[in-house]
């Protein structure tokens, strides 16, 4: 996985509550058995139009944010389905960051198995950064993940909170599997302990 | 990340914390904590993935036999004789039985009597069981939390690590007590009951703990309705949702196939599982049954519910400025006007399936309602049986010939329309009543607008064109 240090991007913006993992990525586009691929297919339903062109009124297809790495959106982003495959759509695409108030529990975990750093900001924080955005062409975001900060050149400078764990597996890029693998012997010891054969 | 509430070793324990305690292999401050999992459950969708991570890590499954799968989401419910049509669902089905086979694990698969939907075929065959913790790589795991067990969704990499550890690292959740006393008035269901409580927690009320359902109504309730309730759990935002098992469980429990050799044994330990007397929950919120009513989604969330009598919201009833656009956002994608009785909002489709409401018990109720009655001439319907098992005793029961004199469509097993990953799905601007768990936007087919509603509600639906309440209704058994 590509540990996750410091990153500056373009920002976009999406002013929507409960942005739900159906439209994150329908269900059409589940059918893969691969890991890659899905930036395509990212926010389908809204992205295009029936006969396959852009739709213009969709956020992400203006212009102005096309390439943008930050995506900053409304409270409980994530919310419904267990896939994975939100997260790979999202990364694929180019996000490597998600800010929002809130996140969905199995989005945010997902999140991390695959170096998508989602930063949940206070409601008037995210109501500052959404103003910025609309206001300053070009806007882009400074997240630290050592210092636990996210900063603009215009004085904006706010920490967010992160388990220590998931932050040292995200600066170092560790996989989980591996990590728990080096304490084998306790989970075979469990399973003596339990009569597990 | 330590929760306030009962902790190990010191005083009464909470059921979940028991169960907590018991699995814990491994745990040290600022790190999640390693927690053993009995039962993994493994269907097409989220699995393909996994396997390849571990085949290309050069690694097996540590417990084969801690696991078992089915293909339930690509199936088709038509004619299974016939190779699917579909050349990508084709393959996803094909490589979970290639992974099965390489890997040891044992595959209910498409032409195999008991295969059917995850969450159904798993406690209906003894799986699922009291004290125990559970994965799958779907959120409507929380289904099996209705016998007292811990059941958790998870991603395809979470997938891939019980594969290859049998453990789950957790970060440990907190925990909710929705109480719920006195009783369900006539017509009133289990469906209406986890709607009613995720309207009123909202789709992200429960994120972040584990629910545990409590008080008398919830003793009342089948095993089938315990995991109507528990099944939705994660539309709330909670990490997983459960019922303390008592008689109703061990006797539901006595006799499959996969339930316990020395079942007397295991139920005794069973009836230890229960919250202590004094045990803590971190918040805990209390309901009566009996200002539950028949309850209709009307929006885009499941949170967005009302009773059958009331009318289709306002965006102006909303304080909060993000609610008030949701609300209008909704109103449009669903096609409908502040204001307006439900009862006056007609429908094309009506789906009576998944893993929510397909059991045999929801077909009873269904087909209690469609006796002696036609589907309406507007309306096409559906009947979609959660397994193989579940079919066969409807079909002994006559419940299908039921549904087939009135005009509804009778299938084979699969999560079918629920979410339309098979041809099983709404055209644009179709408006569906569902027994489902999941109204989004697109859900059941681009441009769709589900309904979510108990059994007796979508077939007395289907009968009348509209959405019509149940508690009226003329029984003509």
């Amino acid at each position: 996985m590509e540990p996750f240090t410091v990153h500056t991007g373009l920002v976009a913006t999406m002013d929507r509550a409960n942005v739900d993992t159906d439209q994150i990525i329908p269900k059409q586009f589940l059918k893969r058995i691969e890991r890659t691929g899905f930036g395509q297919f990212l926010f389908f339903d809204w992205r295009f139009k029936d006969d396959g062109s852009d739709n213009p009124e969709f956020e992400l297809n203006q212009p102005a944010v096309k390439g943008a790495t930050v995506l900053v959106a409304r409270r409980n982003f994530g919310s419904g389905s267990s896939r994975e495959h939100a997260v790979w759509a999202l990364s694929d695409y180019g996000f490597r960051a998600v800010l929002a108030p809130s996140f969905a529990d199995i989005f945010y975990s997902n999140c991390f198995k695959n170096g998508l750093l989602p930063i949940p900001l206070s409601e008037s924080v995210i109501e500052k950064i959404f103003a910025r955005q609309s206001s300053t062409p070009g806007y882009k975001l400074t997240v630290d993940l050592e210092k636990r900060l996210v900063s603009d050149s215009l004085g904006l400078c706010e920490s967010f909170t992160i388990e220590p764990s998931r932050q040292y597996n995200l600066l170092h890029g560790l996989d989980d599997i591996g990590l728990t693998l080096k304490n084998e012997d306790k989970i075979t010891a469990y399973e003596k302990a339990h009569g597990i054969a | 990340m330590t929760s306030p509430s009962s902790t190990q070793g010191s005083g009464p324990r909470t059921m979940f914390q028991k169960i907590w305690d018991k699995h814990v292999v491994f745990s040290e401050p600022g790190k999640p904590t390693i927690l053993y999992i009995d039962l993994q459950l493994v269907h097409e969708v989220t699995s393909a993935q996994a396997f390849e991570g571990l085949r290309l890590a050069g690694r097996k499954v540590r417990r084969p036999g801690r696991t078992i799968a089915t293909p339930d989401h690509n199936v088709p419910t038509t004619d299974r004789s016939l190779p699917i049509a579909d050349q990508i669902s084709r393959q996803q089905v094909d490589t979970l039985r290639k992974n099965c086979e390489e890997f040891g694990i044992r595959l209910y698969d498409l032409h195999d009597p008991h295969q059917g939907i995850v969450h159904i075929i798993g406690p209906e065959l003894g799986y699922t069981q009291p004290g125990m913790t559970i994965v799958c790589g779907d959120s409507h795991t929380a289904t099996h939390g209705a016998f007292g067990s811990l059941a958790f969704g998870i991603g395809t990499s979470e997938v891939e690590h019980v594969l290859a550890t049998q453990t789950l690292l957790q970060f440990k959740p907190k925990t909710m007590e929705l109480r719920v006393d006195g009783n369900l008035a006539h017509g009133v269901t289990a469906k209406d009951l986890i709607l009613y409580l995720i309207g009123k927690l909202t789709t992200a009320g429960g994120t972040g703990y584990v629910l545990e359902y409590t008080g008398e109504v919830v003793r009342r309730l089948s095993m089938e309705e315990r995991m109507t309730v528990c099944n939705m759990s994660i539309e709330a935002g909670a990490r997983a949702g459960m019922i303390a098992p008592d008689e109703t469980t061990i006797d539901y429990l006595r006799g499959r196939p996969f339930s316990p050799q020395n079942f007397e044994e295991a139920a005794a330990q069973w009836r230890l599982l229960p919250s202590d007397a004094g045990a803590t929950y971190d918040v805990v919120k209390t309901f009566r049954g009996e200002d539950i009513q028949p309850q209709v989604t009307w929006g885009t969330n499941p949170g967005q519910v009302i009773s059958i009598g009331d009318k289709i919201p306002n965006p102006a009833d909303f304080s909060d400025p993000t609610e008030q656009k949701s609300t209008a956002q909704a109103l449009e994608y669903m096609g409908l006007r502040s204001g307006t009785l439900l009862s006056d909002v007609e429908l094309q489709r009506v789906f009576i399936g998944s893993c929510t409401n397909a059991r045999i018990e929801d077909l009873r109720a269904a087909a209690k309602v469609v006796k002696g009655y036609r589907v309406n001439n507007k309306v096409h319907a559906m009947v979609v049986p959660g397994s193989g098992l579940v079919k066969r005793q409807a079909e002994t029961e006559g419940l299908d010939t039921i549904f087939k004199e009135a005009g509804f469509e009778w299938r084979e097993a699969g999560c079918s329309m629920c979410l339309a990953m098979n041809p099983d799905r709404l055209e644009p601007g179709e408006r569906c009543a569902s027994t489902s768990n999941r109204n989004f936007e697109g859900r059941q087919g681009k441009g769709g607008r589900t309904h979510l509603v108990s059994p007796a509600m979508a077939a007395a639906a289907a009968l009348t064109g509209r959405f019509t309440d149940i508690r009226h209704w003329n029984y003509k058994a």
